[in-house]
């Protein structure tokens, strides 16, 4: 039927944005850090996520794993997994990528920053961890003198599976820090701990009711860190997950990233444990 | 909405209602009688409506058959929703060239189309306004479903007969329109008379009932007119017991029906093709062989085709009975919980179209 | 014996243990500490004791032809080593090498088993202790099995 071009504007039509630098991580994951044509600054909250555009071959949902307070670059750490992110990965600096967003919930920084804050983060999860850890980093002095504390967990596959890792390093030495970090398997040669992650977390750092978590990853990973904190003692409603789902429009009317009656795009990605309990026991859901 | 006084239109003028649309700018789309069906295309005159056509329908039955009268509005609903008008099936967002590494994209003015929409019914009409829930939806009301609405005139035609798989009655979308029409007729037949109450609902049907001077509609063909709504009323049989469903479909996930529906359920999509709320859609990212011109495209599509929800590893819901359960409780229970009203305005499509006859109205009942 | 008694007694492990089982479970420890790279016990060996880890890391791990030592779990401070002292043939059934200089609690798996044959208070005492670490490490490797960080997350260790 309709031939002709219909009316598109943003959020629907693609901004073209200038890839500055590409970076390889691990064997499957690199980060890309674009720029914004005319320069205007570029305002988002962590969690949020945008839809990236490989030119002529397809839109992908990504997290945004920069600098909040950075509003000339985005940051996007992304896992090669199918044709789109596999064409984003060969992107050279200089040439452009579309880019529609920020969308979605993000973390809950406002509460955050006046409470203990436990961080877990599985794989890939940790990049749309990195930007509420860059919040609170910046702000560790005025929490350490308020006595608040910041715990990050992270688990990978394998030591050459970490992400960050001189950040993670850097972040261990501010005040008010810990950084904890596992994988599922090791060789000799690795010093760290072997284990799942939920096996780092002995107690929480301080008054449940004055603590608040955030966790991204494996939707299993997840599940059993939910429960690892609430039967450390934390309240359900202080537990934020970060859901994933088929992403198409990423406004909230396509339909594809129903997880039961919420659309992550809208009502997540990231979500509070109580909203999202019922439905991470239903299978297929 | 303003209040107008009903008009009386004879049947035999009812080409003049064509003449005033086209002079008005309109495109008539309305009902005609194609492959056995009963369903929307552009028409030049009333000739082309189906008089004297309605259908006989029940659970994976529709049947097209002479009503035995001359009634141009007798039939029942056919397959086709006016979705189709609003949302086309295919369109093209925005095209793109490519070259040295950039890209320029083009999104083109929205195209918006001068539709008449006659023979809208009840249903079809909350199904309208149930879309527009979702297309617009702050803070992203669509461009190309805005400006068609927008455009688009709409003319109820009253329902005076209902078929079997009709239940609007349940889901408060029928069997009449009381508000949100341009123009809304109602057809009275009988032994001495055939003509239309008609009554214009914005300053648009206004516009085009002035072209057509009509005479004031007496107190004794308005009578008629209530007389023959009464009567699609009278006829609806089916059901949809809504008290508690919600809870019910949403807190039993692991519910025994579900693997029962499974069984019967092909995962064919008429369902929702027929639906005239389904707004499930899909984008699709095309280049030419050059790489140089690229476009995006935007299609319908249905959540019970098998990656309609896949995530890198695989899809999320693989079974029939989880893709069935998706559909059934969105439109009964998560429609609630996102635009705080049902998804189903009731109009039995679905009951008609499933090749295997599943009754949604019956299937409620098992939870 | 008191200083040692007062140690194990702030291991969070025995931390809730009755005086009197406490009693009887430090007469079988000593306090003891090896070198980083040294290995604590090996596979097939007799399990002699079971380990509460002061200070220190220790890898467990099989060792795997062509490939190597696979280490499949790390325990650290604070935390108990060794369950197969609990059950015949009584052998360890994997490596354990300190990957750091090590402090622990060693306690004669012979000793305890002999009280705990005549006290079967303390015997079960000992079992609700043990078992929910147990389980829960148990659970850990279950997850672990999904390798949900692989290419095909969930699908399981040897998917492509």
């Amino acid at each position: 039927m309709s031939e002709a071009p219909g009316a598109c504007a943003p959020p629907l039509l693609p901004e073209a944005w200038t890839l500055r630098s590409r970076r390889d991580d691990t064997a499957d994951t690199f980060t890309l850090v674009l720029e914004r044509d005319g320069g205007t600054a570029f305002r988002f909250a962590p969690g949020q996520f945008n839809m990236l555009y490989a030119p002529g071959v397809g839109e992908m949902a990504i997290s945004i794993s920069g600098d909040p307070a950075d509003g000339t670059t985005l940051t996007h750490t992304i896992r090669a997994v199918g044709a789109g992110t596999r064409a984003l990965r060969q992107r050279v600096p200089g040439t452009q990528i579309g880019l529609r967003g920020p969308f979605g919930t993000g973390w809950p920084m406002a509460r955050a920053v006046e409470r203990h804050v436990v961080l877990v983060a599985g794989g890939i999860g940790l990049a749309p961890l990195r930007p509420a850890v860059l919040a609170l980093a910046a702000a560790a002095e005025a929490r350490a003198a308020a006595g608040l504390t910041t715990a990050l967990y992270c688990g990978a596959r394998t030591p050459a599976d970490l992400l960050y890792a001189d950040e993670l390093a850097a972040w261990a030495r501010l005040p008010g820090f810990s950084v904890r970090v596992t994988v599922d398997q090791a060789g000799a040669d690795w010093q760290g701990s072997v284990g799942l992650v939920t096996g780092l977390m002995k107690a929480l750092p301080g008054d449940p009711a004055r603590t608040l978590a955030m966790t991204c990853g494996p939707e299993v990973m997840m599940r059993v860190v939910a429960t690892r904190l609430v039967t450390l003692g934390l309240d359900e409603s202080s537990i934020h997950l970060s859901a994933e789902r088929n992403m198409k429009c990423a406004v909230g009317s396509c339909g594809h990233c129903q997880y039961g009656p919420l659309f992550v795009c809208r009502d997540g990605p990231v979500l509070p444990y109580p909203r999202l309990a019922p439905l991470l026991r239903v299978r297929e859901i | 909405m303003t209040h107008r006084a009903a008009l009386h239109l004879p049947a035999s003028r009812l080409d003049d209602l064509f003449v005033a649309l086209r002079g008005e700018g309109y495109t008539v789309v309305g009902p005609t009688v194609r492959d056995g069906a009963v369903v929307y295309d552009e028409l030049d005159s009333a000739a082309e409506l189906p008089k004297g056509w309605t259908a006989r329908q029940s659970p994976g039955q529709y049947r097209l058959e002479r009503s035995g009268d001359d009634a141009y509005f007798g039939y029942v609903l056919g397959p086709q929703a006016w979705k189709k008008y609003l949302f086309p099936p295919r369109h093209r967002l925005w095209s793109a060239k490519i070259a040295d590494g950039r890209f320029e994209v083009a999104a083109g003015a929205p195209e918006a189309p001068r539709h008449a929409f006659l023979g809208v019914r009840a249903c079809e009409l909350k199904a309208i306004e149930t879309q527009d829930k979702v297309f617009l939806r702050e803070p992203a009301p669509d461009g190309v479903y805005a400006a068609r609405r927008a455009a688009a005139l709409v003319i109820v035609v009253q329902c005076t007969r209902a078929a079997s798989t009709c239940f609007c009655t349940s889901m408060n979308a029928g069997p009449r329109a009381d508000a949100g029409f341009d123009l809304a007729l109602t057809e009275v037949l009988d032994d001495d008379a055939h003509y239309f109450v008609v009554v214009a609902g914005s300053a648009r049907g206004a516009a085009v009932v002035e072209a057509l001077a009509l005479r004031a509609a007496s107190a004794a063909e308005c009578a008629a007119a209530t007389a023959a709504e009464a009567q699609a009323i009278a006829q609806i049989e089916r059901r949809l017991d809504t008290a508690g469903l919600k809870e019910k479909l949403q807190s039993q996930p692991e519910h025994p029906n579900w693997a029962a529906l499974a069984e019967r359920c092909l995962g064919c999509a008429n369902c929702t093709l027929v639906c005239p709320t389904c707004f499930c859609n899909t984008t699709e990212d095309t280049t030419d062989l050059t790489g140089e011109h690229a476009e995006r495209w935007r299609r319908m599509d249905s959540c019970f085709t098998f990656d309609f929800s896949y995530l890198h590893g695989g899809s999320v819901r693989q079974s029939t009975a989880a893709r069935y359960r998706h559909w059934l409780t969105h439109k009964l229970a998560g429609w609630w919980d996102q635009f705080g009203q049902s998804g189903c305005v009731g109009c039995g499509r679905c009951v008609s179209w499933c090749p295997v006859g599943i009754d949604i109205t019956e299937e409620a009942k098992k939870f | 014996m008191e200083d040692l008694g007062r140690l194990i007694k702030t291991h969070p492990f025995f931390a809730d243990l009755a005086p009197d089982h406490l009693q009887l479970v430090v007469g079988c420890a000593t306090n003891r500490r090896l070198g980083a790279g040294q290995m604590l016990f090996q596979e097939g060996a007799s399990a002699d004791h079971f380990f509460l880890l002061r200070e220190g890391r220790v890898a467990l791990e099989l060792n795997v032809p062509q490939r190597g030592p696979f280490v499949f779990e790390t325990i650290d401070d604070d935390e108990v080593l060794g369950w197969s002292w609990l059950m015949p043939p009584y052998r360890w059934h994997f490596d354990a090498r300190a990957i750091t200089p090590l402090r622990y609690f060693a306690f004669d798996a012979k000793c305890l088993r002999g009280k705990m044959e005549a006290d079967h208070e303390l015997g079960y005492a000992l079992m609700q202790h043990f078992l929910p670490v147990i389980v829960d490490r148990l659970q850990a490797t279950r997850v672990r099995m999904l390798d949900l960080f692989g290419a095909t997350p969930g699908a399981g260790p040897g998917h492509v």
